[in-house]
């Protein structure tokens, strides 16, 4: 027998929850209510909510000076290429500690996480000369590297983490059956592991995307990415609170609707095991 | 970028040689809103040379660390950075920078305000060219002086600046009697403070490098500062820089406000501005008694790095960008009062500039400083609102945040300049000066 | 049952990441260890490779030690944990990184079982509370900053003003708990969905049975919700941990490190790049690196317990 639920209760917990959720989404949605008021507007009090004469001149005024397609493009490749290739090393990884688990497969997956607690500006000298050294310096491809090897560990975790829940008996069965290594990857695991692949994918997207101190410091024109367009609209001279608001919703746009879009996937696979 | 670079090598070979090779420079710069003016006009540069341009364009803070990382490495990601009165001369030294002794007749590098080529050169040699250059001087607000019953002398003192202060201070209408800066960074509320402390006889350093914090110079200009802040300034002053102040006085929020000379085109443009037709301008102040006033110097300039494969078209960039043709070319279209001023002597002898209200005393301002001998007492540093060595940035920075500290009623003056004393000299000492 | 076979083919499998990562930690972390015995003052004309030697020569001058560098021996060390901001600046980070934590854990709970009650339109309350995690820590800071926390133009001031209370200047004023709170704001949307998953997947039979039992809502609560969340709470402050030791953004667009906000992080970042001494900076990374290491043991401990991999 399910719990009989009053309607009061729940118009009680609706009500709640929707100024809750409100509350929490404000900020964005200040942001991009800002971004199209003129800047006087935008800084008059008391606070004007809606009732202003809508404009899009801060976006002409933002994009004549920087192209944003540009920056977008570089952010694309930049957060697709790190997770696809983080991908492309994780799994195998992930598959063979979650399937053939030794004694060290606990220490292995905790020392990769703690590689991630190397405070990023100690290194910066070093890595700055290596990727002079390297000529990698301002491109994509090490750019790609770098941020694939910061989120590698997240990738490997999460990834083991939902190979864990796949029975072993299945394998077995397989194997029974004759199905070689090859096979059973393909054909048996890949299909049960896709919606744990599609939200790790999701989520090292994100932190791709939002990585703000690599991809400012190793970049300059072509491979700047998001990041390092909003570096230059953090304070311009006079009022900018539109300006500042247009540049960050262009910013956080793409990833606020790819995050939206595929929440679900995201919100399944972002458990890192914590759900038996 | 080596690949790179030997890829563009192999193609700028297979044109033909002596002709004018069309390059792509990338140039970083400052978000100031005259080198975005600038990057508005990159066409007629393009147009006239053949050279396109690649802009960064950054935060002053983020772009500071950038290109100083990239330049001590050797990184060559810039053909021209844009950098400041404090870099150059420490560039220069370590032979980071393209000297800039062969620039042609007609840019006519006589031209440049002494003060700022002397700001911008080592050892009597040029290492990057004013873009624009600025002192401090008194914004003021003509109608609540006058309103007030008193009028600002041409150079006045702190003094006097408190008792305006307390004149037009107006909490009801929402009108504090001065705005100045208190943000932490050395290029910011570290500024301010240093000629502050340079206006009431204080110094940075003795002539041994030993911190003077424990001087009672010091305690002077910090107790007067907090004071005139704490009853006259606006709320959260400890994190007002020049865009926030500026921000403030264009809304009418100030009634005085001592910043950058630059500032005097923003706050008299009526299109920014509410208060624009009711500005006027004083010297920067000094103490009653005290010879130096609280002025600076400072320039953004254009500097090319050693080892740039571009440094023709490079050049050919910082000749177009700091010319008298480029002045003229922006007076042309956004009027006189826009161009990028303090670099060029010339322009203060243009009759149209002189009408400009503010010209006249910004070019006072940046007379009256030397940074050669910016304090009272005898300094071995050259600079006024900082000192040319590498490492005062980061001190700066810290001392400031001591500052602001206080500021913010988080610390008493004396705590904040026995932790400034203490760690000036901690720094210098690592670095082997003491 | 895993055979031979399968064991060094899972080990060949793993090699690609595992040394990948190997590679990733070793080599900048023997960097900074060497670095952080060197006296590197780069604007003092320092350098430890001439330019156009190519990488043959920066790896050999990297296995010599860099020789073009002097030794300091441990002076580094010493003057960086001699600097007055050096616990301070340890505390700062525990006191973010613990209020962090404990304000998206609890309220994340709360949060959690709120959503999981039944209402209408939960999927858009729910994309509207996982929102700011996907907004970029330089653009949040950003916006609350400037559009909330100004003391006169802040939409807080505002607010405070219609209140007829003075404005406060939230950074200077309320410096660290304005951090915490900007942070916290990011970070609650992934305490939240993690601790509401972990709580769909609790029995719901369990539950009723309590409540026929008699057990009041803070019972059941106490009994049976919590001790089924300890596993998904234990991952929370792992993964957030990790994260907010190396939080830098919120901080230097916000504060500059003023105001009692300055990290360990953040005191690296002062040594290195505005002061620009890289041997000093880099003994900042060796003791940011043991922290980080005596925080991730005392994590591990927790977690070991609750994370039966």
């Amino acid at each position: 027998m399910a719990r009989a639920v009053t309607t009061k209760r729940k118009t009680l917990t609706t009500a709640l929850a929707w100024a809750i959720g409100l509350l929490i989404f404000f900020p964005i949605l200040w942001t991009i209510l800002t971004s199209f008021k003129t800047e006087a507007q935008a800084i008059a009090n008391p606070p004007i909510f809606l009732n202003f004469d809508w404009t899009l001149e801060n976006y002409a005024i933002v994009q004549e000076r920087s192209d944003y397609m540009r920056f977008l493009w570089n952010s694309v490749i930049l957060a697709g290429g790190s997770t696809l290739l983080g991908i492309i090393i994780a799994v195998p990884a992930a598959w063979s500690m979650a399937f053939v688990p030794s004694k060290r497969t606990k220490d292995i997956l905790l020392w990769m996480l703690s590689t991630k607690m190397l405070p990023a500006v100690g290194v910066l000298y070093p890595i700055y000369l290596l990727f002079i050294e390297l000529g990698l310096l301002d491109s994509r491809a090490g750019l790609v590297i770098v941020l694939m090897l910061i989120n590698l560990p997240i990738i490997v975790w999460m990834l083991y983490t939902y190979f864990r829940e796949i029975p072993g008996e299945i394998l077995e069965a397989a194997r029974m059956d004759g199905a070689t290594l090859k096979e059973e990857l393909l054909y048996i695991l890949t299909p049960m592991a896709i919606p744990g692949i599609a939200s790790t994918v999701l989520l090292n997207f994100i932190l791709a995307w939002n990585e703000a101190f690599w991809t400012l410091n190793l970049t300059a024109v072509d491979a700047a990415p998001l990041t390092a367009f909003i570096a230059s609209y953090s304070s311009p001279e006079g009022l900018f609170f539109a300006k500042l608001s247009a540049a960050s919703t262009m910013a956080i746009a793409p990833i606020l609707i790819l995050g939206w879009f595929s929440q679900k996937q995201l919100v399944r696979g972002l458990t890192f095991g914590a759900v038996k | 970028m080596k690949l790179k670079n030997a890829l563009r090598a192999a193609t700028a070979l297979t044109l033909v040689a002596g002709a004018a090779q069309a390059e792509t420079i990338t140039i970083a710069t400052v978000n100031n809103g005259d080198m975005i003016r600038m990057q508005g006009y990159t066409d007629d540069f393009t147009a006239k040379t053949g050279h396109e341009v690649e802009w960064v364009t950054l935060e002053e803070n983020v772009l500071r660390q950038r290109v100083t990382t990239d330049i001590s490495t050797n990184g060559g990601q810039f053909d021209i950075m844009t950098i400041g009165m404090y870099e150059t001369p420490i560039w220069g030294a370590n032979g980071w920078l393209v000297p800039l002794d062969d620039l042609s007749e007609e840019y006519d590098v006589d031209d440049i305000l002494p003060a700022m080529r002397g700001g911008l050169s080592h050892d009597g040699t040029l290492y990057a060219a004013p873009f624009y250059g600025e002192s401090s001087m008194v914004m003021y607000r003509t109608d609540l002086m006058e309103a007030a019953g008193l009028e600002m002398p041409e150079a006045p003192t702190w003094q006097f600046i408190r008792e305006a202060a307390a004149a037009m201070d107006d909490p009801e209408n929402d009108i504090n009697g001065i705005c100045l800066r208190g943000k932490a960074g050395w290029g910011e509320g570290g500024a301010f403070i240093t000629v502050t402390g340079n206006s009431f006889g204080a110094r940075w350093f003795d002539e041994d490098w030993n911190a003077q914090f424990d001087q009672p110079e010091w305690k002077n200009a910090l107790e007067f500062y907090v004071n005139l802040m704490n009853d006259y300034g606006p709320e959260g002053y400890a994190t007002n820089g020049f865009n926030e102040n500026l921000s403030l006085f264009q809304q009418g929020k100030c009634g005085m406000w001592i910043d950058a000379t630059v500032a005097a085109s923003f706050v008299t443009n009526p299109e920014d501005s509410t208060v624009a037709d009711s500005v006027g301008f004083a010297l920067a102040p000094n103490s009653e008694g005290v010879e130096k006033r609280a002025n600076w110097l400072w320039a953004w300039a254009l500097a090319i790095p050693a080892g740039t494969q571009k440094e023709e078209a490079a050049k050919e960039f910082i000749e177009w960008a700091t010319s008298k043709e480029y002045i003229e070319l922006v007076a042309e279209n956004e009027g006189w009062a826009n161009v990028p001023p303090g670099a060029r002597t010339s322009l203060y002898e243009t009759p149209e500039y002189q009408e400009v209200p503010f010209a006249q005393m910004t070019l006072d301002s940046i007379n009256a400083a030397d940074p050669t001998d910016p304090t009272v007492d005898p300094v071995p540093y050259v600079g006024i609102q900082f000192v040319a060595i590498p490492e005062f940035a980061g001190i700066a920075t810290e001392v400031s945040q001591e500052f602001s500290a206080v500021y913010a009623g988080q610390q008493t003056i004396d705590e904040a300049l026995e932790k400034a004393q203490a760690l000036t000299n901690d720094a210098m000492e690592a670095a082997g000066y003491r | 049952m895993a055979t031979k076979a399968s064991r060094s083919a899972a080990r060949i499998m793993m090699a690609p990441a595992v040394v990948l990562l190997l590679g990733w930690m070793l080599i900048p972390l023997s960097l900074t260890v060497i670095f952080s015995f060197k006296k590197f003052l780069p604007l003092r004309g320092d350098r430890i490779t001439d330019r156009g030697e190519g990488f043959g020569d920066f790896m050999w001058e990297y296995v010599r030690g860099f020789p073009t560098l002097d030794w300091v021996g441990f002076e580094n060390f010493s003057r960086f944990v001699g600097s007055s901001s050096f616990w301070p600046s340890v505390w700062t980070t525990l006191v973010i990184v613990g209020g962090v934590l404990a304000i998206t854990v609890v309220l994340g709970i709360l949060l959690s079982l709120l959503l999981d009650q039944p209402m209408w339109g939960q999927g858009v309350v729910r994309i509207l509370v996982i929102a700011p995690f996907f907004v970029m820590p330089t653009v949040s800071a950003l916006v609350w900053k400037n559009m909330f926390m100004d003391p006169v133009n802040g939409l807080f001031a505002h607010l405070w003003r219609f209140f007829g209370a003075e404005p406060v200047a939230w950074l200077s004023e309320a410096s660290m708990g304005s951090i915490v709170m900007i942070v916290s704001w990011q970070w609650l949307p992934f305490a939240t969905l993690i601790l509401l998953t972990a709580i769909q997947s609790l029995d719901s039979e369990q539950l009723e049975a309590a409540e026929m039992d008699g057990a009041g809502p803070l019972q059941r609560f106490g009994h049976i919700i919590l001790p089924h969340l300890g596993r998904a709470i234990t991952i929370v402050i792992l993964i957030q941990t990790i994260f907010l030791l190396s939080i830098f953004a919120e901080i230097f667009v916000t504060t500059g490190g003023a105001f009692g906000t300055r990290t360990l992080t953040y005191l690296i970042f002062q040594r290195v790049l505005e002061s620009q001494n890289v041997g000093l900076g880099s003994a900042g990374g060796v003791y940011a690196i043991i922290l980080a290491n005596i925080v991730a043991i005392f994590l591990m401990r927790i977690v070991g317990k609750n994370l039966d991999a």
